[in-house]
């Protein structure tokens, strides 16, 4: 069982060794990366390639841990409570289950993703510590531990916006998708748009590094941005003559709003050419 | 195996812990990676590190320490004794090795030889421990000799890259020494969050709903609270003009980070020092003052407050009346940075000028000393280290 990429994900060879080094030793794998270098399509791409399920818990800032283990619904018990229900005798009927608990009850291994995990309150990842070490947890409620039966995958992806704690980190495979190299990138160009013309690509692809490399942009363009970007070329139906004009004429390119997210950054842009 | 290399990262600071060691030789143990040298960098760098400000001094660290051995390539390079991998850090050689040499006739001879074991070995499937006996101490000691002539691996093209991954340094810009970009500064000032609760009531207090209930006979009463919000206060005194010109790209970086992550932000100029009026816009700046008495009684003690600037000026502008440059002065610099010091609890200076050349500038040192040493360099570990500062006054520094 390895993971290699899949038809629709390159992984670079680093990336592989380190998710399967994950999966072999059964420890959380972090990701972090620029926006937009896959990061959380990883876990998907993971998932689909190894044919095992998929649970997904996407964090907010109000997120905590304990929803991603289970919520104790005592508004309705007590509501219930007052309108005589059977249900209220069996506190169980009360308990909704978080992601990680689907994810430990599981019959077989399942991938589960923790999204964006640096969007919660600085203490989040170390009110998972044990739940991430030994894969159980204690069900207060029910008076239960609730143990994995199958250790799932697990991928977090990290934006960076936090600092996460050293005791966390330990637990945890680290790695940085860094930007690909052009040869990297025209791969995952190709397993999206299989029969691009090579002229147009070679094209995009000079404009699309030409304006990663200006200076000062917020927000580089990455790897999604460009994907959707040729989407547009296609779309539009621009040729390679129009892309030519851009790159000799310096002209503005066609579609920058796909490329460029920031009103600044198309400034800088604009006012180069 | 491998406990002088994670001495060597240990030592050089990168945050590295027995258990890591550990999971690492479970994953060599389990055969994880296929037995090359690439791969174990690897699996190494993703169990060892964590953080991206690491890893170029991680690459520095792995090439530093396994030069050489990326030639042999080998089924069984992790059977490489630890006595060989020290010798190779030596890199120079004894005397003797240097007789050996000769008497094989010279270094390109003995290259000659080397190439021709390499290739036997290919053909013969044999593992690099093998050949590392046969060819004895003097290829090793010709690769310490000469480091730079013989590159073994990339001769034969057995391997995909001219340059190893680790010597690359690709992730250079992500030290954490280096000046940064508004995302970095922006993490780097999230540390000054100071949560409370204000403002509209909109998350269930559970406890509260509890006991109101059980007080009202068992009848529901939900009782609701604010959700918990920054609530940090930042006032930022920004230098311009002058000699700050050099470093107005970074300056509004910080600016703009710092505008993006403080909800209550103020912030004022001033040109070199501190006097008696300041402004807030630069182009206006002889029409449109403030009056720093009036910026004080404006924002209370709990403001946080940040300087910028290069602190570079003549040290009478900070020590005498009448010493500034652009108009005439009543009291000098040095009192008006007292007053600020006492009318706010929490004062950093932030110093685009690198660290390391403070100490050639007299009115750094001055300003510094004013400051109660409360200086740092606008870099991401200065930003850390001030925002440290500002959340606890009691630190000294």
């Amino acid at each position: 069982m390895q993971f290699t990429g899949t038809e629709n994900y390159i992984a670079s060879r680093d990336l592989s060794i380190a998710v399967n080094a994950a999966i072999q030793l059964e420890k959380p794998l972090l990701i972090k990366g620029e926006p937009g270098t896959g990061k959380t399509l990883l876990a998907f791409e993971i998932a689909k390639a190894l044919n095992k399920k998929l649970y997904t818990w996407h964090i907010k800032s109000t997120t905590s841990a304990q929803q991603g283990l289970y919520e104790y619904d005592a508004v309705s018990r007590l509501r219930d409570s007052q309108l005589g229900d059977e249900k209220i005798n069996d506190i169980s009927n009360y308990i909704i289950k978080g992601q990680l608990w689907e994810a430990f009850e599981a019959d077989e291994q399942v991938v589960l993703l923790i999204d964006e995990i640096d969007k919660a309150d600085i203490e989040f990842p170390n009110d998972l510590l044990l739940e991430l070490d030994k894969m159980e947890f204690y069900c207060y409620e029910t008076k239960k531990t609730i143990y994995a039966k199958h250790r799932p995958i697990i991928i977090i992806t990290s934006n960076n916006e936090k600092e996460l704690p050293d005791a966390f980190l330990r637990r945890c495979f680290f790695h940085y998708i860094s930007f690909p190299d052009r040869e990297t990138l025209k791969e995952i160009v190709n397993v999206h748009y299989d029969n691009l013309e090579e002229d147009l690509m070679q094209r995009a692809m000079d404009i699309f590094y030409k304006l990663r490399d200006k200076r000062g942009l917020k927000k580089k363009p990455s790897t999604s941005e460009l994907i959707d970007w040729i989407k547009l070329l296609l779309v539009g139906k621009i040729t390679t003559q129009e892309l030519d004009e851009v790159k000799n004429m310096g002209t503005i390119p066609p579609y920058l709003g796909a490329l460029l997210k920031n009103e600044q950054d198309k400034e800088i842009v604009v006012k180069g050419y | 195996m491998f406990i002088d290399f994670f001495l060597i990262l240990k030592n050089n600071k990168i945050p590295v812990s027995i258990g890591e060691y550990l999971t690492l030789l479970e994953a060599l143990d389990k055969d994880v990676i296929d037995h090359s040298v690439d791969d174990f960098y690897f699996l190494s760098r993703s169990i060892l590190v964590k953080s991206e400000e690491h890893l170029d001094l991680y690459d520095q660290l792995f090439g530093a320490y396994f030069k050489g051995i990326e030639t042999i390539n080998s089924e069984e390079f992790m059977d490489i004794p630890e006595e060989w991998l020290k010798k190779n850090g030596e890199r120079f050689m004894s005397p003797e090795d240097m007789e050996k040499i000769k008497a094989m006739g010279g270094l390109d001879k003995l290259l000659e030889r080397v190439k021709e074991l390499l290739k036997e070995q290919n053909e013969r499937h044999q593992g690099g421990s093998k050949w590392i006996g046969t060819g004895g101490t003097s290829p090793f000691g010709a690769y310490g000799y000469n480091p730079e002539g013989i590159r073994i691996g990339q001769d034969e093209s057995r391997h995909r890259r001219a340059v190893k991954v680790w010597d690359k340094r690709t992730f250079k810009n992500l030290r954490d020494d280096v000046e940064l970009e508004t995302r970095n500064m922006k993490m780097a000032l999230k540390r000054l969050r100071i949560l409370s609760r204000e403002g509209v009531s909109e998350e269930i207090d559970l406890d509260k709903t509890i006991i109101k209930t059980s007080k009202n006979a068992g009848m529901l009463e939900i009782e609701m609270v604010p959700q918990k919000k920054n609530t940090v206060k930042v006032l930022l005194l920004l230098d311009i003009g002058g000699s700050m010109d050099d470093h107005i790209e970074l300056c509004s970086q910080l600016f703009s980070a710092a505008k993006y992550e403080f909800k209550h932000l103020e912030f004022f100029y001033f040109h070199n020092c501190l006097y008696e009026f300041l402004w807030k816009e630069n182009i206006r700046r002889w029409d449109e003052r403030v009056n720093t008495v009036d910026m004080f009684n404006t924002f209370n003690s709990d403001y946080k407050v940040i300087i910028i600037g290069d602190a570079s000026m003549s040290p009478y502008e900070i020590m005498f009346k009448q010493g500034a440059v652009e108009h005439y002065n009543e009291e000098p610099g040095k009192v008006w940075l007292e007053r600020l010091k006492k009318n706010f609890k929490d004062v950093v200076w932030l110093n685009p000028v690198p660290e390391k050349e403070w100490n050639y500038v007299q009115s750094i040192e001055m300003v510094k000393n004013i400051m109660d040493n409360k200086m740092f360099p606008l870099t991401i570990k200065g930003i850390e280290e001030a925002i440290l500062a500002l959340k606890n006054s009691k630190l000294g520094f």
